[in-house]
């Protein structure tokens, strides 16, 4: 009879069997930190690269974001904010890293601050205007479009008797 | 019916003149706002084997010149009075390095060769020191002061007259003695 204490003899199997638990979690391991170590990036970190880069103008296009640009300094941004975020910087982080490098000319959308506001709120303030002419505008032009729908105007006598005459010829 | 037009003209104008504007600017023309500013430290591995290091140059006047081989005129144009620059300077503690940007190893061999470049000269990989510069185009030419920090940035083509005005302008200021 063995104590309590003692190591239980165990065969070839049982040891197998008490390590099969480790096989989920080197997968686990192999899944999460390979790629890691590999250089590799996540679904996140691109979906995040490509946000920041959206909202970058980029310096030798026209008219095109660093992320739609296919350029190869647009493509090296991308790189670099890829690495700046890997390094822990965040979305702000590294937009204020290219607007302190390039101006706020790189930034496509204004920051919302001292006059760069007036392009925010102006929108707000011109829409109702607008909408209010055309609304001003529509209903006039029924108006004067119901007016013009006035019944027909009844002919001179003369040329009046004289349609009602060839009128009745053909009858 | 003649206030309605006037009315219209003076919405209009105003925004037409407004874009009219923004279509004659250049965007490469825009103020940098690194002006002022110490300047970006970078190493750069040059073609003749060598290294350079900006953070080693303190106490110099630093020209940094951004240029490439596809550049067509205006860094064929510029090549020779920066040579000259270097030539007149190197022996009065002005340091100028070309950094070349976005090119092919050969063909920035070739125009190096071709203009007889005896200056540092390397290729800036990856732009890193492109952008760390907010580099918009080449070729561009950035002066540094003793200190480290940027005293101008001249965008497009530069000439002798300008560089030795701003290098003139960099010797005498913070108490140089050349």
């Amino acid at each position: 009879m063995r104590g309590c204490g003692e190591p239980r003899q165990r065969g070839k199997g049982a040891v197998l069997r008490g390590w099969l638990w480790a096989l989920p979690v080197t997968g686990l391991v192999v899944v999460c930190f390979v790629p890691l170590a590999l250089g590799a990036t996540t679904p996140d970190l691109e979906a995040q690269v490509r946000e920041i880069a959206s909202q970058l103008r980029c310096p030798v296009c026209q008219g095109l974001s660093v992320g739609d640009s296919p350029s190869e300094l647009a493509n090296e941004m991308r790189t670099l904010i890829r690495e700046q975020l890997q390094q822990g910087k965040t979305s702000a982080e590294v937009l204020d890293y290219f607007a302190q490098r390039y101006g706020e000319w790189i930034l496509l959308a204004p920051p919302k601050r001292g006059f760069n506001l007036v392009i925010w709120v102006l929108p707000f303030v011109l829409l109702p205007i607008g909408a209010a002419a055309v609304y001003v505008g529509a209903r006039r032009w029924v108006r004067r479009s119901a007016a013009s729908e006035s019944p027909p105007q009844r002919l001179d006598s003369p040329y009046a008797e004289r349609l009602q005459r060839e009128l009745d010829s053909y009858r | 019916m003649m206030l309605k037009k006037i009315l219209i003209l003076v919405a209009v104008l105003p925004v037409l003149a407004l874009l009219a504007y923004a279509l004659t600017l250049d965007p490469r023309s825009i103020p940098s706002p690194l002006v002022g500013r110490q300047a970006g430290e970078f190493t750069l591995s040059l073609f003749d084997g060598g290294r350079f290091t900006l953070a080693e140059q303190r106490g110099k006047v630093v020209v940094i010149n951004v240029w490439s081989s596809w550049c067509i005129p205006a860094c064929y144009n510029e090549a020779p009075a920066l040579e000259a620059a270097w030539q007149r300077y190197h022996s009065r503690g002005v340091v100028l390095v070309g950094v070349n940007y976005q090119d092919r190893d050969a063909a920035a061999r070739e125009f190096l060769a071709r203009f007889r470049h005896t200056f540092p000269n390397g290729p800036d990989t990856g732009s890193k020191i492109a952008i760390e510069y907010g580099v918009r185009g080449v070729p561009e030419t950035f002066f540094i002061d003793r200190d480290g920090r940027i005293a101008y940035r001249h965008v497009g083509e530069i000439s002798l007259p300008i560089l030795v005005q701003h290098i003139e302008q960099l010797l005498h200021e913070s108490g140089g003695t050349s």
